[in-house]
């Protein structure tokens, strides 16, 4: 079991409309299992790129130009079309950024949450919604049989996203690629579904990447940390090491340029100018470019 | 969105589709009418007083029973060689229904499936639909139609055959773009996550969210469908002039105006309820189904 369960290598991509503007640097992560990872990064820093690599569905404007993707050994980008459609939705599955959105409004929760687990563990129609009702039970969805029976808009969005929860956990998956899940939330809900991902986690043992913006976030959940900024991994280690000895200027800048709750009237402190110019620097990006690169 | 959820309770099932449109009362009324035309259309022999072919030159040219000189037996008189126009206007509803059904019919099916294809698959077939679709929309429809039969014959096959060659780009655009719009949602992405075909997507996730608009545009074109059957009956390019048809009516008493006004009065009313009734069934089903699914 020395293996990790995902290690990313050297992998390169580069935005294919911004004429060939680098999007990843070399990006390393290794990922041992039931590891929860935080990947952090401002808008375009990359973050989310990493993990629509992982899931195979970037967007065509992105086009990866080196490095690896292995899966339990298995090289992800050099697989068979077939044999990684099979590993998506059962090893590795995804819980979608917004609730909003990422349900089908024309089909009933039941279908939807039961797709994964009837068409990747051939379950029978009748078996896949009792272990339906179950994981409702698990993420603590009130009377179960009639959300199933529901559609998306009937219910709020903290509903939405324990289904999708639910769902992404459903096939007992390895590794659960969690795509800013909380950032279209209320503050109110944002902190149940966080406890939610975690304690599903934990109970399951499976590994979770957490793309997110906000280092408040990666303090809670969770074990380890990767942050990026423009493409290129700047910090990387378990988050309490992280949080408490910060290694970059630039780390440090950004969180406490944050809100404070402990002193509300206090103004955000941007990061400072000097601070990217040292990233910059040290990344080897030209001085007029400003901002990382969109993703 | 307020959303101070723990778990809610699920507002009731609204119930089947078919509920929420009967709350529309475009959709009632308009429905219940052509309805009622259908039937009209099937029971035409048991309802016609009279045989629409038999003419009289003796009872040529009566008034209705409200006017003057009406004969007992002819409601809406007759025309000009004495045949009954009550009688004609009622077989006349099965050629308006039947082209309306098959031609928007065919029609929604080919551009649907264009459209579908364009939408989702983008690239090559999307360049080359699109522009055929162009190309077709440069020319004036009513002239192509009549260009059309010209070249294909007159006759009812040739009718609906026109019209389908003509009308499928207006479901090909609008599936098309809608079918794009739908493919930007997180809900497909969240499909490809768990590991669906695109062909499979395609047809569970986002062919049910067209569906709604494609209602409303099958009963636009059905409206549509019934005007052109009309025109090409009117310039004599549809089925025999013995053959109830509005259009065919319409022509005839267009010549007659003087003598008789109630021969081009009677088709041209039951043209325009049809007409009406279709658009307004149209309208009602985009904005009842639109809410629903939308929300």
């Amino acid at each position: 079991m020395s293996q990790p369960l995902l290690s990313i290598e050297a992998l390169s991509a580069i935005s294919t409309r911004d004429g060939g503007q680098p999007v990843l640097r070399d990006v390393d992560l290794t990922l041992k299992r039931g590891e929860v990872r935080g990947l952090v990064g401002e808008s375009g820093a990359g973050k989310s790129t990493v993990a629509k690599a992982v899931l195979g569905i970037l967007p065509s404007t992105v086009k990866l130009t080196g490095g690896w993707v292995r899966f339990e050994g298995q090289d992800l980008m050099q697989m068979k079309r077939a044999a990684f459609s099979a590993l998506l939705g059962r090893d590795i599955t995804l819980i979608p950024q917004d609730p909003q959105t990422a349900l089908n409004p024309a089909r009933s929760i039941e279908a939807q949450l039961t797709d994964g687990l009837r068409l990747k563990l051939g379950l029978s129609r009748t078996a896949a919604r009792a272990r339906a009702l179950e994981l409702m039970d698990e993420v603590q969805i009130r009377d179960p049989a009639r959300v199933l029976a529901a559609y998306p808009h009937q219910l709020s969005g903290g509903m939405r996203q324990r289904i999708l929860i639910a769902a992404a956990f459903a096939p007992e998956p390895k590794l659960v690629v969690a795509d800013e899940p909380t950032t279209a939330l209320d503050v109110t809900v944002q902190k149940e579904i966080l406890r939610l991902i975690r304690r599903m986690q934990e109970a399951h043992g499976t590994a979770v990447i957490f793309v997110t913006h906000d280092l408040g976030v990666v303090a809670k959940i969770c074990d380890s940390v990767t942050l990026l900024y423009a493409g290129k991994v700047i910090e990387d280690g378990p988050t309490a090491r992280l949080l408490n000895a910060l290694r970059h200027a630039y780390t440090r800048a950004l969180l406490s340029a944050g809100p404070r709750y402990d002193r509300p009237d206090a103004g955000l402190e941007p990061v400072p100018e000097a601070v990217f110019a040292q990233l910059r620097a040290e990344i080897g990006l030209s001085q007029s470019n400003s901002e990382g690169p969109r993703s | 969105m307020a959303d101070l959820s723990l778990p809610l309770a699920v507002p009731r099932h609204r119930g089947k589709t078919l509920r929420v449109l009967l709350t529309e009362p475009r959709v009632v009324l308009a429905g219940g009418f052509l309805a009622l035309l259908l039937l009209v259309a099937l029971f035409a022999p048991a309802l016609a007083p009279k045989d629409p072919l038999e003419q009289d030159l003796m009872l040529g040219t009566l008034p209705p029973a409200w006017l003057e000189g009406a004969e007992p037996g002819f409601l809406l008189g007759t025309d000009d060689l004495g045949r009954d126009v009550l009688s004609r206007a009622l077989y006349g509803t099965r050629i308006a229904l039947t082209v309306a059904v098959t031609a928007a019919g065919l029609s929604a099916l080919i551009g649907t499936a264009l459209g579908l294809a364009a939408g989702w698959y983008g690239g090559w077939a999307d360049r080359i639909i699109s522009r055929m679709v162009d190309i077709w929309m440069a020319f004036p429809p009513v002239l192509l139609s009549v260009l059309l039969v010209a070249v294909l014959g007159s006759g009812l096959h040739s009718v609906i055959a026109a019209i389908v060659i003509i009308d499928w780009t207006r479901f090909c655009r609008v599936i098309r773009a809608e079918t794009i719009n739908q493919a930007g949602l997180d809900y497909v992405t969240a499909a490809r996550a768990i590991g669906f075909s695109r062909r499979q997507i395609l047809f569970k996730e986002i062919l049910p969210n067209v569906a709604p608009v494609l209602a409303a545009l099958i009963s636009l074109e059905m409206g549509i469908a019934v005007i052109v059957e009309a025109i090409l009956s009117f310039v004599g390019l549809s089925l025999s002039s013995d053959t109830p048809t509005w259009g065919g009516m319409i022509a005839q008493g267009r010549q007659m105006i003087h003598q008789g006004w109630w021969v081009l009065v009677v088709p041209l009313l039951a043209l325009f309820a049809t007409v009406l009734a279709f658009n307004q069934l149209g309208n009602g089903l985009r904005v009842a189904l639109d809410p629903v699914m939308r929300r």
